[in-house]
């Protein structure tokens, strides 16, 4: 039986955390080093990094952090944005990345997924879908950081990533992103029913009863959120402990583990 | 010293940094030579089971680590660390493994997910150095397609469920592995890591 997973992520440029972050307990609430360490203290079971305006010297900073984060973390760390190549890829998992992210690169030429896949492992590869609303129960694939259309059907493109050796999906939604309204169930629904690799839901969180619906309704094996966590609005605890409520299965915090024991 | 291979597979650092923050001497090794001063070995690893294989033949890793465990000292295989250890995988075609356990290394069924990643519990089945203060029930990280089915089925010391019974240690006297990833595995993984220490260092491994 394997539990669900919740996961926050970091939106990382030129190596500092963007979009603002309230933390009193940090020293520098810009570091995506010591944020995610914080993150591991109240028991997420991931952290994500998204390298939103990844350049090649900026891809150099990227490296520098994930080898800072792998020293200090104990859970396991996923590194997306920007990375073009098996070679880009390598780097970041010889930094001490558990996993990489494609999204671009891969849309541009899908067998790099079967590439990466053979090298890394299906495991290490995730493909990020990004994935914008058409109509009624259709949604397309964006790339460049969601600013550019590519047509081609986003339900489709998960089965096709999946079935090149990707190991899981981030399914994003452009829509939903940044407005904290909940994760756009209807596309997380058509994804998880058409392939069999773990689906991570993206994009539109704001509460904790979205991610229950996320996991629930839509069946995502993982739940990502950025702001809920970084603005203080919910800890990770307190997420988990409600799914827990609800009956979601998830790790137990390892205070709260002991203090129920 | 403890050596940690480096034969082109992933996430190196994690493991080194984890041990040495028990204040071990772990050192990431990049020739087989260099392995005639290691009191203990990691075998860690993500990737493909086949190219893995290959890499450690060609590399002359795999006398080394045959040497390494017949003189009976510590080893510690993690994930595909601890399926190179088996006679052979169906991963990717048929791959002939480093044979020091014997048994296969299989996909895990179709009826669940596959990859299997993320958090499991653990169903302890027997006592292992590795294990000392970890209860069934616990938590752990998985991350992996296929599992290994010793042949000897007393050499689980515990399984995780997914879709069958994953074994997630094995081992006996001084050689142990796991399926799944300790340094990724939280509280539990460092006390797991602890243990892992003592073990070592009980059995000649230099502390720093």
């Amino acid at each position: 039986m394997l539990i669900r997973r919740v996961i926050p992520c970091l939106d990382v440029r030129a190596g500092r955390v963007v979009k603002g972050t309230r933390f009193v307990d940090l020293r520098d609430a810009g570091d995506p080093v010591e944020l995610a360490a914080l993150y591991d203290r109240e028991g997420a079971d991931e952290v994500v990094f998204l390298d939103i305006a990844a350049s090649h010297e900026g891809r150099g900073i990227m490296e520098d952090v994930v080898r800072k984060t792998a020293e200090v973390l104990t859970i396991p760390f996923m590194v997306g944005g920007g990375l073009r190549s098996a070679e880009d890829m390598r780097r970041m998992l010889r930094a001490g990345a558990d996993k990489v992210a494609i999204n671009t690169a891969a849309v541009r030429r899908p067998e790099l997924i079967h590439e990466a896949a053979r090298l890394f492992g299906s495991q290490c590869v995730a493909v990020a879908v990004d994935a914008r609303r058409t109509g009624r129960g259709r949604w397309e694939v964006c790339v460049h950081g969601g600013r550019t259309p590519t047509g081609m059907d986003a339900v489709a493109w998960s089965v096709e990533a999946a079935a090149l050796g990707a190991g899981e999906l981030l399914v994003t939604s452009m829509d939903e992103d940044g407005r904290e309204d909940g994760y756009d169930l209807p596309l997380l629904r058509a994804v998880t029913q058409a392939v069999r690799i773990p689906v991570i839901a993206s994009g539109g969180a704001g509460t904790p009863e979205h991610l229950w619906a996320a996991i629930v309704e839509a069946d995502a094996d993982a739940v990502l959120a950025a702001s809920i966590f970084h603005y203080r609005k919910y800890s990770i605890a307190a997420v988990k402990a409600f799914l827990a409520e609800r009956g979601v299965a998830v790790r137990p915090v390892e205070g709260q583990h002991a203090a129920s024991r | 010293m403890i050596a940690i291979v480096d034969y082109g597979a992933g996430n190196l650092h994690s493991i080194r940094q984890a041990l040495a923050r028990l204040a071990l001497d772990a050192r990431i090794v990049e020739a087989p030579a260099a392995l005639r001063d290691a009191a203990a070995l990691v075998v860690p690893g993500d990737g493909a089971f086949g190219p893995a294989a290959a890499r450690l033949r060609a590399l002359g890793w795999d006398e080394r680590i045959r040497e390494h465990v017949r003189a009976g000292r510590p080893f510690l295989g993690i994930c595909l660390g601890m399926q190179l250890l088996f006679d052979e995988s169906e991963e990717d075609g048929r791959h002939a493994g480093l044979g020091i356990v014997p048994g296969r290394v299989v996909r895990l069924p179709d009826t669940v997910k596959v990859p299997h990643i993320g958090w499991n519990r653990l169903r302890v089945v027997r006592p292992s150095p590795l294990l000392a203060g970890v209860a069934t029930g616990a938590y752990v990280y998985f991350v992996h397609s296929y599992y290994a089915v010793p042949a000897d089925p007393a050499v689980v010391a515990a399984t995780a469920p997914y879709g069958v019974e994953v074994p997630a240690v094995v081992g006996r006297g001084n050689l142990w592995t796991t399926q799944f990833h300790p340094e990724k595995s939280g509280a539990v993984g460092v006390r797991m890591l602890q243990n892992i220490a003592r073990w070592m260092v009980g059995a000649g491994a230099a502390v720093r």
